[in-house]
This record gives C-alpha cells, structure tokens and sequence, in this order.
C-alpha cells in the first residue's frame, strides 16, 4: 500500500513535472497547436468527403483475400481498376462494414440471383453499384436481388478526428516522458533526486500522473475546439470515448518510460522513440483504414497499443459502440500498461 | 546472530573498510578504508582522476560498490541513510522552469523532516534569488541553492563534493562560513577539494587519495610535520653571492634571489648570522599542505 509519505512525494513530482510543462512555452503552445493544425488542415482540404476508393466487400470468403474462382462475380467488375475487392468471412460482418461506409458495395459472391447490399444514403455506395450493374452487362435482363442498407456516412472529419488525437498523444506520451527522463538522466537532474528518499516507483508514478493529466488536458481543449469548427459527431458515450483515449495514454506513456528505463543518450532515444512511432503512426490506421491490406500488415498493426486505442475510439465515436465492444481493446491497453510500466520500473536507472 | 553494539556519538559516524569500484577492467577504487567521527569534516584531496568523486558516489550509494563494506552509525545503509545524509553533488542539474523557492519546497516534501524554509534561505542567503528560476541564475547563487538543497533535511552528514569549485573569492568566503556553521551545530562533513587553502580551513582531518588509494592521513598540521619538515629562506642574491661557495648550506637559485632549505630555521640563521650575511630582506616560508600534497602526488600534470 501506498503511504502518505509516498503520496507526499509523487504529488512534489507531479507539481514540478507539471509546472515546466506549463511554463515552457514553446512546447506547451505546440502540443496545441500540432494537432489543431492538422485536424483544420485535413477538414479544409477534404471538406468531410472520405478518402477511400471504391471498396467492394464479397463474401463468404475464408481467407485474407478474395478467391474469385469461388464467386459469381463477372469478370468486367473483377478487372476493374477503379475497385478494391476486400474478402469478408459472413454476412452479418459485411452488412456491419456497408453500414459504416467501410466498403461501398456487399456482394454475395456465391448467389446466382447476384445478391448484393447498397448503401443508399452514401453515393459512392451508388457509383459501385452502377459498376457492377454494367459489368453484368451485356444481358440487361440479368436478374439481381437489390437490398439496400441505411446507414449515415462518416465524415472524414470525423474518422480522422480519433486518428490525429491518437497520434498526438502518442509523440506526447512517447517524447514528453521517454526523451524527458534521458535527458535529466544526462544532466544529472536524476541523480539529484536520488540522493533523496525518492524512489523509483514514485518518480515514474509521478512521471506517468503528470503526463496523462498533461495529455487528457491537452485531449480535451483541442476536442472541444475541433467540435465548435466542426460540429464533431460521436455517436457513443462521450465518457467512453475519453476513457478509450486515458487508457490508450497510459500504456502509450508505460511503452516511453520503458524506452527511457536505462537510455543516457538523447540521439539513441530519438532514433528508438522514430523507430517506434512510425511504423506506429502508419500501421494503426491514423490516417487510413487497413482494411484489405495484406495480413503480416494487420499483424503487426495489431501489436501496436495505438491499434487498439484508435479502434475502441473509433468503435465509440463512429459506430456507437458501448463498453462490451471495446473491453477487449480496453483489456489489452491496460494490459500493455502493466507490463511496460513493470518493466520500465525494473530496469529503471538514476545514474547514467 | 551478530551483535551490533547500539550508535553512540563517540563512534564513527562512517566507517568505510576496503571499498573497491571497477567499470569493466578499469579501477576507479583500489582499496580505500577510512572513518569519520561525528561533528568533524573530513576532506578527500587528490589529483585529477583520483578516485575521490567516485569513492564520495559509492558512499554516498548513488552508484554501487564492486566490493568493501560502508557502515553509517554502525550499520548497513538502509532507508534511515537517506533520510538523514544531505548530498551537494559537484556535477547535476534542477529542473529549468522552476523558481528557487518552488525548488526548494518541492525537495522539502521529499523528506519527513524538513528544515524550515524561511531558516534555510536565510542560511544560504538566497532571500534574493527567491523567485528567480533555476536557468536564470548565477554560477556562485547555483551553488548556494545546491548547498540549500543538501541541508534541506537537516541532515546528520553532509557530502560536499567540490563545493566551492567555480566561486569568487566572496561566494567561496560565504561557503566555508556555512560550512563551519554547519560543522558547529554537530553536523558531520565528508568533502571533496582541489582547494589546499579551503581543506587546511574546514577539514579536521584529510586523507589525500591518489590512484585509487589514500596515501596519507591526518590533520593538514600533522600531514605537513610528517612530509615536510623543510622551510625555506629567501634572500636576495646581492647579499649572499660571494659568500656562497663557503657556506654549508642546502640552496638554489631563483633568478635574483637564493632559497635556502632549512629542517632547523633557528640553526641555518645563527650559520647565516655568522657569516655576516644581512637579513634585513629575509623572507622564511613555512610549509603548506599544497607541498605535502606535490610531496606525495608528484609534480607531474595529471589527466
């Protein structure tokens, strides 16, 4: 249990950790500034219109690709060049996909009576179906089952949105805490602190409170301006959305105080934190989804706390989900902090 | 079970015996023993590289020992060492963005028995540099509010390691008075210095390190009666010149003047006297710790 000595001390770390975040100007105004940019930036240029192209989901498919030799599906739709095909396993994952926009186009590849699923409040949904109409041509009398699905279309604005907060939060978590602590390691700063009755367990407790205090503060201000330029829909709980984004900053903040454990160089720790967060930034679907990319490519996203954060977030903000949706990526998140945090406490060094 | 008789303030407040630090295949320690009675300052003087910051870390257990046994009031260093030891390191940092008030409150609440603030500015004397912040200030005001810091628990013992390193003549003045003002309400002291004049001024006792090891031990008076006994007298050349070839004396030449090295000043005047030599200009030196320290180092540069 933690005593009230302990307490005494995290809190002395968390103010002091808390007060330079907030005086040093520069990188206090840039935590705001970067993803505000980024968010008005992207909602100017794309003007709420989604960036994918036509996706087409078949189903019932087994594996990560579409197996074409098992479908209906004329050969003019195959080679068009304009369609991505993306393999779907059932039915219910399909109609689930149409209705959030992920795929403009549901077919069911095995159907003679070419059995497909529109989305009719999306036009890209339209444009599809057009395509794979005209491909069954020339015989215009050939019969197909016509379902339509309702769905209203996520905005780009409103897919991306998760995905800027997330990165911001995951170069704060990673830098702010990693880079920090090398460098008071460096200059000795750490060394001070040890020469008090400080342990490491309550430096690197105060370390990780300062930051996500610093990160969901942070998280907050941006949200509520990007909600009054944009009008930001979230479909589910507004708790849990911020939940999925404090759980998804403490195993973010646990993998840089890990990073940061042993480092005494600020140049290692740099290239370490680059070689972290960007296979990161473009794996966890930031700003892109993966759907129908290759599965190695999906592995490896699913590795990435990012992954899960952005997913539960998404889950939340796009679809609606409650917490049953997303308690398995909320159990892998805490679970990342736990074994991250335990480590980094481990091996964690004062001295350079 | 063994038996460890209870601390009283007649033992050594330290006691450190065959402590050795290596980093791979070098030494940094060879073999060094010493204790310190409380309410006394012991001073580690020794050349560049000599194995005084790295035995001050050890004890200190900032960094580890490869092997020896260090003992605070008679015991192993435990929880209670921390609490009560008070450390200004000769290289470290503070946090940038924080005032010189607001650092000392944060280190206060770090330890169960803090001195009171208003007390430890005073003592300090950093009323002026309150709310300066810790980039803003001045080599001399960093190492006073390092000194503040390391008596910010009221500490039993206080490892000073080169305190006064970098200071003007004023700052290093003020330092010392601390030092004996800390010295004089029973506090002990372990430091570090380059400084003969300030470990001849604080130190009760002083053990000069050299390759790892301590090569001599003792009070700076004990230290120059043991390793020099020489004093020297200085006179100008003019006075002396055509006399020299017949006297019995140990000299050398210094461009316009001859030293003369005497083990007995009262014997080599009373030869000089008899000579007919003039003494008006006479200058005699005693020796100084810096030449017992040059009489056990060596002259030779170090790294």
């Amino acid at each position: 249990m933690i005593n009230l000595m302990q307490l005494q001390r995290i809190l002395a770390m968390f103010n002091a950790r808390n007060k330079e975040f907030f005086r040093d100007r520069a990188a206090f105004g840039w935590n705001f500034a970067f993803p505000f940019l980024i968010i008005v930036g992207f909602g100017i240029i794309f003007g709420g219109e989604t960036l994918s192209t036509f996706k087409v989901g078949i189903f019932p498919q087994n594996g990560v690709s579409v197996i074409f030799s098992e479908t209906t599906i004329p050969q003019h739709f195959k080679n068009n060049s304009a369609v991505s095909f993306v393999a779907i396993s059932t039915l219910e994952e399909g109609l689930d996909k149409i209705h959030y926009h992920k795929i403009d186009l549901l077919i069911d590849g095995r159907s003679s009576e070419n059995r497909y699923w529109v989305n009719d409040s999306s036009p890209k949904s339209y444009i599809t179906e057009q395509m794979y109409k005209a491909a069954l041509q020339p015989d215009d009398t050939v019969a197909v089952d016509r379902n339509i699905i309702n769905g209203e279309q996520v905005r780009y604005i409103d897919w991306l949105f998760p995905g800027i907060m997330a990165m911001n939060m995951m170069f704060s978590a990673l830098w702010g805490v990693g880079y920090v602590v090398v460098r008071y390691r460096k200059n000795g700063a750490l060394k001070r602190l040890k020469a008090t009755p400080l342990t490491a367990f309550e430096y690197l407790s105060a370390q990780m409170i300062s930051r996500i205090f610093l990160l969901m503060f942070t998280f907050t201000i941006v949200w509520i301006g990007a909600d009054l330029i944009f009008d930001l829909k979230i479909q589910g709980s507004m708790l849990l959305f911020f939940l999925t984004f404090f759980l998804g900053g403490l195993s973010l903040c646990s993998i840089g105080l890990f990073l940061a454990a042993r480092g005494t160089s600020e140049e290692f720790t740099s290239g370490a934190l680059n070689f972290i967060s960007w296979p990161m930034m473009f794996l966890s679907e930031v700003w892109f989804s993966l759907e129908g990319a290759p599965v190695w490519v999906q592995n490896i996203s699913w590795l990435f706390p990012l992954t899960h954060m952005l997913k539960a977030a998404r889950k939340v903000m796009n679809e609606g989900a409650g917490f049953t949706h997303i308690q398995l990526e909320c159990g892998l998140m805490i679970l990342t902090t736990i074994i991250f945090l335990t480590l980094a406490a481990a091996l964690f060094s004062w001295n350079e | 079970m063994i038996d460890i008789p209870a601390y009283n303030k007649k033992m050594s407040i330290l006691s450190v015996q065959n402590l050795r630090k290596k980093y791979g295949n070098s030494v940094a320690v060879e073999d060094i023993s010493f204790s310190v009675r409380q309410g006394t300052c012991y001073g580690l003087l020794g050349p560049n590289g000599a194995g005084k910051t790295t035995t001050m870390e050890v004890v200190e257990d900032i960094i580890p020992a490869t092997s020896g046994t260090i003992l605070y009031k008679g015991r192993t260093r435990d929880i209670r060492f921390r609490e009560e030891i008070g450390i200004q390191f000769q290289h470290t940092s503070l946090l940038n963005f924080l005032s010189v008030r607001e650092t000392l409150h944060c280190y206060q609440k770090l330890f169960k028995h803090p001195e009171e603030l208003d007390r430890l500015i005073a003592r300090c004397n950093l009323d002026s540099i309150l709310h300066k912040r810790n980039n803003q200030l001045s080599g001399g005001q960093q190492q006073r509010l390092m000194l503040a810091l390391a008596l910010v628990n009221k500490p039993e013992l206080v490892f000073l390691d080169e305190p006064s390193t970098g200071l003007d003549p004023q700052s290093r003045r003020y330092l010392w008075e601390i030092v004996e003002d800390i010295k004089g309400n029973g506090k002990t002291i372990v430091m570090t210095t380059h400084s003969m004049e300030e470990a001849e001024f604080l130190c009760d006792t002083i053990a000069i390190v050299d390759q790892g090891c301590i090569i001599a031990e003792g009070s700076p008076a004990q230290l120059i009666t043991t390793y020099c006994k020489t004093n020297t007298i200085t006179l100008p050349l003019s006075v002396i010149e055509n006399k020299l070839p017949a006297l019995d004396i140990d000299f050398s030449l210094h461009g316009d003047s001859v030293a003369v090295r005497s083990r007995n000043v009262e014997e080599t005047l009373r030869t000089l006297m008899a000579a007919n030599i003039e003494l008006k200009e006479m200058v005699v030196d005693s020796p100084d710790l810096e030449d017992v320290f040059l009489y056990l180092t060596g002259r030779k540069l170090r790294d």
